[in-house]
């Protein structure tokens, strides 16, 4: 018998191929996409664990001149109303970092419970759960968000709820559709017709199998997560208490920031929105690259012959 | 034809699903929001609109059923209340005046991004390992990675105050007339680069990635193997044999996209106070108007359900599996 | 007379992450005007490995390191990619495996064939189409199903489709890839007249492939057997037929049981998997594997058009059956 298959090579067929669990973990490692994409998210969380040591104090206590451009004192300047921009974006970091991912983490674990049993118990659950996530993903986001925040009292928590509310039925249809392909596999069968539980069958049959599914729906989700937390806050719908990204940057719109020039008001929040969802985007690209070989990018060969 | 009008039902299942949240929110709201919004209007409240909020809160003392079956009808002949900021004004008119720009906005931003992506997209499928593949996924997401209102604000600060090479905010010169003009309709034109430019912007980069990836998967199918074999040019496998199979999931995504556009441009609106309904449901937040509130949510959603109604429509004639039934 | 198709010590290799695999290796034959040859072995062996390389349809990480495809003198491999495209279907066409996934699903199969027209020929729409009716005809369908899609046609019809379409240009080869092995014997009956019916009329020769012996044995002039990448014999299809010199080829046939006569025992092909120390080949192997290479051994002429992959021990014992 011969090493190779020539059937699947010459008839290429595209479908998921599911990875040893331990080669993953080797795989993202070596992926260079993967590593920056996670040293990233790493210095972030360490900033914002540091951020009491770093910048000690209340990072919204006023204790300088208003618009001050970056400087020896306070290397990214003063806000308009005169806080200590570097000590705001330090702590931000807590605030968005901690709010991103619990949504990443409820929003996934509500998907993963409605995917999972949509498609174990299949027929008329599957149908109602269907409809109801269906409607969810018609349903327009931003101003679902808007409203509920509207008639909720403000606060994080608020955010959260609302924030998962939004956020749950794309993963929800992504992995109802994965999960319903390990259900037909036959191993899944035999599992069933030998009387294994069905919360088992679901959470260690076929949720093993969708590692990496679960895995780019999470990111998808934090990244959600994060980004729309932002939005929320920006519109002054979050709790404007807080200390976040959103937050400052709420007031630096609010305070003129952007028609006096002040652009250090705003820059530094939002690049590190735009950094941690970049380095959660690549890790997401990374994983998706290694699950599909088809995406990879391999370097340009002409096709000489053959 | 059996599918559209399934998708028919379930599109008005949904628009009755917010219809019914419009009307549950008010009611299980914890806290008062009447008091809250007599505190904001110190006082200065109509009777009417007193009226008017009561029965919006479900405060009059009619039973919850008939509230309920009042309210949908009312939706359904088009009254969606009258506006406590801009009373007497009914909120069919309010929302009415603004949701051209919205549109304006929203679709030139949707059509110049999806049809670029895809046109990049399947560019860079195709010539796999070149610039286009390696270099500008990345580079996209990443600049898809900031907010789109930060984009905005940079934008906005760069060429706006920075550079002062395109206006700042609305839609056109405060004090000039609208009308079909070539004055009027290159002013709207200039007003309309930098908000747009930013969706586009932040957009363009999953349009790109998506068609990318399915012209790939495409691309390994067995009827471009027996395409290439028949010794087609690579230009029409491209096009009649991979693009118009990868397309029909663009063309789902699009009409996702579509609806959003109604809701989408809502943050570059507020930025660039662009004066569409995004902007104005802000407004209707900040000043407690809630019937505008609900009012503008509604016709959200009814707008992203009827484009997806059409997508589905355009979608029947684009994939042929799906048509005889 | 010159042959239509040469090829000459082919060999083809995987390059994955790291290792390489040989998906053939110095495979020679040669199959002449109107000649119909045969291409059998298991999955796996590399026949479509070869289909593929002859038109060059190979793509990474395939590739071809060695050898030689000639057709009707010229160097196939040295085409460049305008002439490859002119040369593609009007010299040598491809009939593959799965009718259903070769036919693109959005296009009507009259769009399909117009296209070869259209290309090839430089043809107005309107004359292909009067062209694609008449090929519709040729294989037995009403010209009126032009404007059908895919998935409107029965498997029989689709396959019918794409042999159409392969003549279409009159080519001098046709590679037929496993044409039935997707149809039920019935319709598989049909095809096969079909395609015989077809070559007694236009010509062409005929690559064919399969790993259904009964079949091939049917319809060849002339066999190969392949095993592991490689060639293993080579002889008129009524010689092999009659006494195969091989034991992979006999074992090929065994596998196919008559329908009648006395029940026989069904023997596996092989003991053991192609590994590091063992190339499988227990059945034709000394017991004391004194003669083992390691390797299948190269083709040896047995006697004028009869070649036999043995060394030289093993095929004077073969030769005096």
């Amino acid at each position: 018998m011969t090493a190779i298959d020539i059937a699947t090579a010459t008839t290429p067929t595209a479908p998921v191929s599911i990875p040893r669990r331990r080669g993953l973990l080797r795989q993202l490692t070596d992926s260079k996409k993967a590593l920056t994409g996670l040293t990233l998210l790493a210095l972030f969380a360490l900033l914002a664990l540091l951020a009491p040591v770093l910048a000690p104090g209340d990072p919204s206590f006023i204790n300088s001149t208003g618009s001050q451009a970056p400087s020896a004192a306070h290397w990214l300047g003063t806000t308009a109303k005169g806080q200590d921009v570097l000590a705001l974006t330090l702590w931000g970091a807590r605030s968005s970092l901690f709010v991103g991912f619990t949504v990443g983490l409820v929003a996934t674990a509500v998907a993963i419970v409605v995917g999972l049993a949509a498609a174990y118990f299949g027929r008329v659950v599957d149908d109602a759960l269907t409809l109801v996530t269906n409607i969810f993903l018609l349903l327009p986001g931003l101003p679902l968000l808007i409203i509920l925040a509207a008639f909720l009292p403000p606060g994080t928590s608020t955010v959260i709820l609302v924030l998962v509310v939004t956020g749950w039925a794309g993963s929800a249809r992504v992995l109802r559709a994965q999960a319903k392909s390990i259900r037909g596999k036959d191993f899944v069968a035999a599992a069933v017709v030998t009387g294994e539980r069905p919360l088992r069958v679901m959470f260690r049959e076929i949720l093993p199998n969708m590692a990496s599914v679960v895995m780019t729906t999470l990111l998808g989700c934090v990244i959600f997560g994060i980004g729309a937390q932002a939005g929320l806050e920006f519109l002054g719908l979050g709790d404007s208490s807080v200390v976040s990204w959103g937050t400052n940057l709420y007031w630096a719109s609010n305070d003129g920031a952007l028609m006096t020039g002040a652009w250090w008001a705003f820059v530094p929040s939002g690049l590190c929105i735009a950094l941690v969802a970049f380095a959660l985007a690549l890790v997401n690209y990374a994983v998706d690259e290694i699950t599909n070989p088809r995406l990879r990018n391999r370097r340009a060969r002409r096709e000489r012959r053959g | 034809m059996r599918l559209i009008l399934r998708n028919l039902g379930f599109y008005l299942l949904a628009f009755w699903a917010s219809i019914t949240l419009n009307f549950v929110l008010p009611r299980f709201m914890p806290g008062d929001p009447v008091s809250r919004m007599f505190a904001q209007a110190q006082g200065t409240m109509q009777p009417d609109q007193i009226a008017q909020l009561r029965k919006l809160f479900g405060l009059d003392n009619r039973p919850l059923w008939e509230q309920y079956v009042s309210y949908v009808k009312s939706v359904f002949t088009g009254d969606l209340g009258i506006s406590i900021s801009r009373f007497p004004t009914p909120v069919s008119d309010v929302i009415g005046s603004q949701i051209g720009w919205t549109l304006l906005l929203g679709g030139v931003a949707l059509v110049i991004a999806a049809v670029l992506g895809n046109l990049l997209g399947i560019v860079a499928a195709w010539r796999r390992g070149g610039v286009l593949d390696s270099a500008f996924p990345p580079l996209l997401i990443f600049v898809g990675s900031f907010p789109y209102f930060w984009l905005a604000m940079g934008a906005l600060y760069l060429f706006g105050v920075s550079l002062g090479w395109f206006p700042m905010r609305h839609a056109y010169d405060v004090g000039l007339t609208p009308g079909f003009n070539g004055e009027f309709l290159s002013n709207v034109a200039t007003h309309l680069v930098l908000p747009a430019l930013t969706i586009v912007l932040v957009s363009i980069g999953g349009w790109m990635l998506g068609m990318r990836n399915t012209m790939i998967a495409t691309a390994a199918e067995d009827y471009i193997t027996m395409a290439e074999a028949k010794g087609l040019s690579p230009s029409r496998i491209m096009f009649r044999y991979a693009a118009r199979n990868a397309l029909l999931p663009s063309v789902t995504n699009f009409g996702m996209a579509l609806g959003f556009v109604v809701g989408g441009a809502l943050l570059t609106e507020v930025v660039f106070a662009y004066p569409g309904i995004g902007y104005q449901l802000l407004i209707a937040v900040q000043g407690l108007d809630y019937p505008l509130m609900q009012g503008i949510f509604l016709t959200i959603t009814a707008a992203v359900l009827i484009a997806n109604f059409l997508v589905d429509l355009v979608y029947v004639r684009l994939d042929p599996r799906v048509r005889v039934r | 007379m010159e042959p239509v198709l040469e090829v000459n010590g082919l060999r083809v290799e995987y390059r994955g992450d790291g290792r390489t695999v040989v998906g053939a290796d110095g495979v020679s034959f040669s199959i002449g005007s109107g000649e119909i040859f045969g291409l059998a072995g298991e999955s796996g062996c590399g026949k479509s490995t070869i289909a593929n390389a002859v038109m060059r349809l190979l793509k990474p990480p395939a590739d071809i390191t060695a050898g030689s495809i000639r057709f009707q003198g010229r160097d196939v491999l040295a085409l460049d990619a305008r002439e490859l495209r002119a040369f593609r279907w009007r010299e040598i066409a491809m009939v593959f495996q799965s009718a259903m996934n070769s036919l693109n699903p959005v296009l009507t199969i009259g769009e399909q064939i117009v296209d070869i027209f259209t290309t090839h020929e430089r043809m107005r729409k309107r004359a292909a189409r009067e062209r694609a009716g008449e090929l519709l005809q040729l294989v037995g369908i009403d010209p009126g199903r032009l404007k059908a899609y895919p998935h409107q046609l029965s498997g029989g019809m689709r396959q019918r489709v794409v042999i159409a379409m392969a003549v279409a240009l009159k080519p001098r080869l046709l590679i037929m890839d496993e044409p039935t092995t997707a149809l039920d014997v019935v319709v598989q009956q049909e095809i096969m007249a079909q395609i015989r019916d077809l070559q007694r009329e236009l010509g062409f020769s005929i690559l064919f492939i399969t790993h259904d012996m009964s079949l091939m044995i049917e319809l060849s002039d002339r066999m190969g057997v392949m095993y592991g990448g490689r060639i293993v014999e080579l002889a008129d299809a009524k010689d092999l037929f009659a006494g195969p010199l091989h034991p992979y080829t006999e074992a090929l046939m065994n596998a196919f049981p008559p329908l009648t006569g006395p029940r026989q025992e069904l023997t596996g092909l092989f003991d053991a998997p192609r590994t590091a120390d063992s190339c499988g080949f227990h059945v034709g192997c000394p017991e004391d594997r004194s003669d083992c290479s390691m390797n299948i051994p190269d083709l040896r002429e047995i006697t004028p058009g009869r070649w036999v992959a043995r060394s030289k021990a093993r095929s004077s014992e073969g030769a005096s059956r």
